[in-house]
């Protein structure tokens, strides 16, 4: 009887030990998620494509070579990263959509804006091409051609620097695009090209985007090197009065570094399968 | 399907490398997931049992209320706690937006419902079974809360794993207030939608297999513990 | 079973109070339940000794006189006044349910639980709770889990868990109809060993034979009313009431 009593109490001694393991877990979360506040840490709201891109894996080291400083990268849609800037969530942005930054500047969240790098968007198809894109001129007469074929089209309709390239796109080429074969996705950038290889969908996506996309079925690029397809990235200080708390010293140090001779080399350097997928927008 | 084949050689190739990167994604998963099952097991469980022995004006809007935030859609959590951490928000001075407390936060939000809510369901029960014999023993409601919650503890464990299931099955929360930051908020899920989002499928659906060991790992676990002091105890 | 007579420790003791007041008085005692009265008026003195029988049919209102005076439950109206000890320490009360309660946990930890409810420091509460079903013949099933014992085990387990609580006051609602005639037996040797451990019993019955071999004293209850309050013998002797005597005679349809 007193053996089988053991016996039960043994039963339960997993209990404590999973009770210790859970509260030590809590703890050290807790105590990562100071620590993150005390050392020098600046907070970057960038775009998918630029991280999906592993553009960041290249630089940042070399950033924090040179100044000590650890960027952590929040990735969202450019509409999503105004909104963290706007609300104080964010040190600093790279992002790209000109007229969105010029807004946040104008309504004084962001002080400085510079150029740091570009590539192009490419017009994305099925190989068969039912609009014969591959051959269009220009790329308003590319998207012309996919409206008059009624060809699927892919939309990310999620409000990001791509989606507004894209809006600004159709609207030189005086289109409006319409339901059923124009489908607005709402989607981020990798979602948007899985869903437009399934369907066989035409689609525009940002260069580096493309180029680390694996799952690409049928899909290839079909129109491309169009002066209007030029696909810029801003680096965007925000404003100290705006918002006080944000660290403006640090975001400071990473703009100027971007701009410098060392950033802008960086970013030359960067390669995905020996392509160069940004060019830097100052040398 | 090739997806499905990379798959598998991909979690095989993951799990027997034991790749830096998997390993830290995996272990902050658990810490995060974790701890907020730990608060929502020590919030939840008292207040589950509260609402099951005491009566009192508005009670039934309360646990209607917890009903109804079991079905809460991680999305709208994450985005509630994100209104509360930005900058922004009320709670914006405390700087926690983007690390994994932030994380924890959203998550217990997700699990504290359902175990406060299965907890009131199980103890209602019991208490009512036992509510007699408590009192002819002398024992107040409060009193008899600690001997409830042991009573029902086997089905309480079941309750626990089904707020781990739902911690660390969610994305859309994490993703909001972490932020998916690598090396510091990434998890297991926001690194399979991020995978998924690069067209890497079978990577993703690798590390979905890893998620769903782990998770497996977790519930074979307290089954068995479950199961062999249930044999003794009945 | 194992022998019941002797004390199994210096708890069992009779009230301190003089053996002449009343053990319980009840005063107008009514209860009503969503518009429907129960229990009527009931008014009773009950001898400070010996063991009360509360007799009657089903729906006479046996278990919810006993609820009311064990104080599971609130009169709507009515006094109840029980005997105190000459401190002014209430009575300690057990009782024991016509279908047992058990607690999910071992037999012996269902005796530990009732024993710390009852403040009794944790060093004693396993050498008492082991000792009381010693007493009962469970020692071999201390570790077993309760719920999975027989009826008449778990009923003499409930039996265990009461005697180690060693109440100056028992009741016991019906705690034989559910029972086979072994567990009869035993449940009725247990009422004469917590009678002679001076322990007050409060029982119902509907069995007439389980009262006649029971009872010092009976209430006889029919309709939510008391219609005769005797001692025992005079009771089954000579009942003063048509319908006590329809019941003694076994007349009474139920």
């Amino acid at each position: 009887m007193r053996r089988s009593r053991r016996g039960s109490h043994r039963s339960h001694s997993p209990r404590p030990a999973v009770m210790a393991l859970s509260v030590l877990s809590l703890v050290s979360t807790l105590a990562a998620g100071t620590a993150a506040a005390a050392d020098k840490v600046l907070l970057l709201a960038s775009t998918t494509s630029t991280e999906q891109s592993g553009l960041f894996d290249h630089l940042l080291p070399r950033f924090h070579n040179a100044t000590g400083i650890e960027v952590r990268v929040v990735a969202v849609g450019t509409g999503q990263a105004f909104a963290l800037a706007r609300r104080g969530d964010a040190d600093a942005l790279l992002v790209h959509d000109p007229a969105g930054e010029a807004a946040l500047i104008a309504a004084g969240h962001a002080s400085e804006r510079a150029d740091i790098m570009f590539n192009d968007y490419v017009l994305i198809g099925p190989t068969e091409d039912p609009a014969a894109i591959d051959e269009a001129p220009t790329a308003a007469e590319a998207f012309a051609r996919i409206a008059a074929a009624e060809a699927p089209f892919t939309s990310r309709g999620d409000d990001s620097g791509t989606h507004r390239a894209e809006q600004r796109l159709w609207a030189a080429a005086g289109i409006e695009p319409s339901a059923p074969w124009y489908r607005e996705l709402g989607s981020a950038m990798g979602a948007t090209l899985n869903t437009a290889a399934a369907m066989d969908a035409y689609a525009l996506a940002d260069r580096a985007s493309w180029a680390t996309f694996v799952n690409r079925q049928a899909l290839a690029v079909l129109f491309e090197c169009d002066e209007a397809l030029f696909n810029g990235y801003a680096s965007l200080l925000l404003s100290r009065e705006r918002h006080p708390h944000l660290r403006h010293d640090l975001a400071e140090q990473w703009h100027d570094w971007l701009l410098s001779e060392e950033g802008q080399d960086a970013i030359a350097e960067f390669r995905l399968d020996g392509e160069p997928l940004f060019f830097p927008a100052v040398l | 399907m090739p997806e499905t084949d990379n798959a598998f050689q991909s979690a095989l190739t993951l799990l027997l490398s034991l790749d830096p990167m998997l390993v830290s994604i995996v272990t902050l998963s658990l810490q995060v997931s974790l701890a907020a099952v730990l608060i929502g097991a020590v919030i939840g469980l008292p207040l589950g049992a509260a609402l099951a022995l005491w009566r009192f004006p508005g009670r039934g809007l309360v646990v209607t209320l917890l009903n109804a935030f079991m079905g809460l859609p991680p999305v709208v959590a994450g985005l509630v706690i994100y209104l509360l951490l930005s900058r922004a928000g009320p709670l914006g001075n405390l700087g926690l937006l983007f690390t994994p407390t932030a994380m924890v936060i959203a998550q217990t939000l997700l699990v504290l419902p359902i175990i406060a809510a299965l907890t009131r369901d199980h103890i209602d029960t019991l208490w009512q079974e036992y509510r007699e014999q408590l009192s002819s023993f002398g024992i107040t409601r409060l009193g008899a809360m600690p001997g409830l919650l042991w009573d029902a503890r086997f089905t309480l464990m079941t309750v626990v794993l089904a707020g781990f299931g739902r911690a660390s099955a969610e994305v859309g929360a994490v993703l909001i207030v972490g932020g998916n930051i690598e090396g510091v908020t990434r998890v297991m899920t926001t690194a399979i939608a991020l995978e998924t989002s690069r067209g890497n499928l079978a990577l993703a659906l690798g590390l979905g297999l890893v998620l769903l060991g782990l998770v497996a790992l977790v519930n074979a676990a307290a089954y068995l513990i479950g199961e062999r002091a249930r044999r003794r105890l009945g | 079973m194992t022998d019941l007579s002797t004390p199994i420790d210096d708890r069992h003791r009779r009230p301190a109070h003089p053996a002449q007041a009343p053990l319980l008085r009840l005063e107008g005692l009514g209860f009503a339940h969503r518009g429907r009265t129960l229990l009527h008026d009931v008014s009773l003195t009950l001898p400070p000794r010996g063991r009360t029988l509360i007799l009657g049919p089903n729906g006479a209102g046996k278990s919810l006189l006993m609820r009311l005076a064990h104080g599971l439950l609130a009169p709507s109206s009515g006094r109840i006044h029980w005997q105190t000890h000459s401190s002014g320490r209430p009575l300690r009360q057990a009782m024991v349910f016509q279908r047992p309660v058990m607690l999910r946990r071992s037999a012996l930890a269902n005796l530990t639980y009732a024993l710390a409810a009852q403040r009794v420091p944790w060093r004693r509460r396993r050498g008492l709770a082991a000792a009381a079903l010693e007493r009962f013949g469970l020692g071999g099933l201390a570790d077993r889990p309760a719920r999975v014992l027989s009826g008449g085990e778990q009923q003499r387990l409930a039996l265990a868990r009461a005697w180690a609580l060693a109440p100056e006051v028992l009741f016991l609602d019906e705690p034989t109809s559910a029972l086979d005639p072994a567990s009869i037996r035993e449940v009725e040797a247990a009422v004469l060993a917590f009678h002679g451990q001076g322990t007050h019993v409060l029982m119902s019955t509907h069995d007439l034979n389980q009262a006649r071999r029971l009872a010092d004293d009976v209430v006889f209850l029919h309709e939510g009313r008391v219609v005769e309050h005797a001692p025992a013998e005079r009771f089954f002797a000579e009942p003063r009431t048509p319908l006590a005597r329809a019941f003694v005679s076994g007349e009474l349809i139920w």
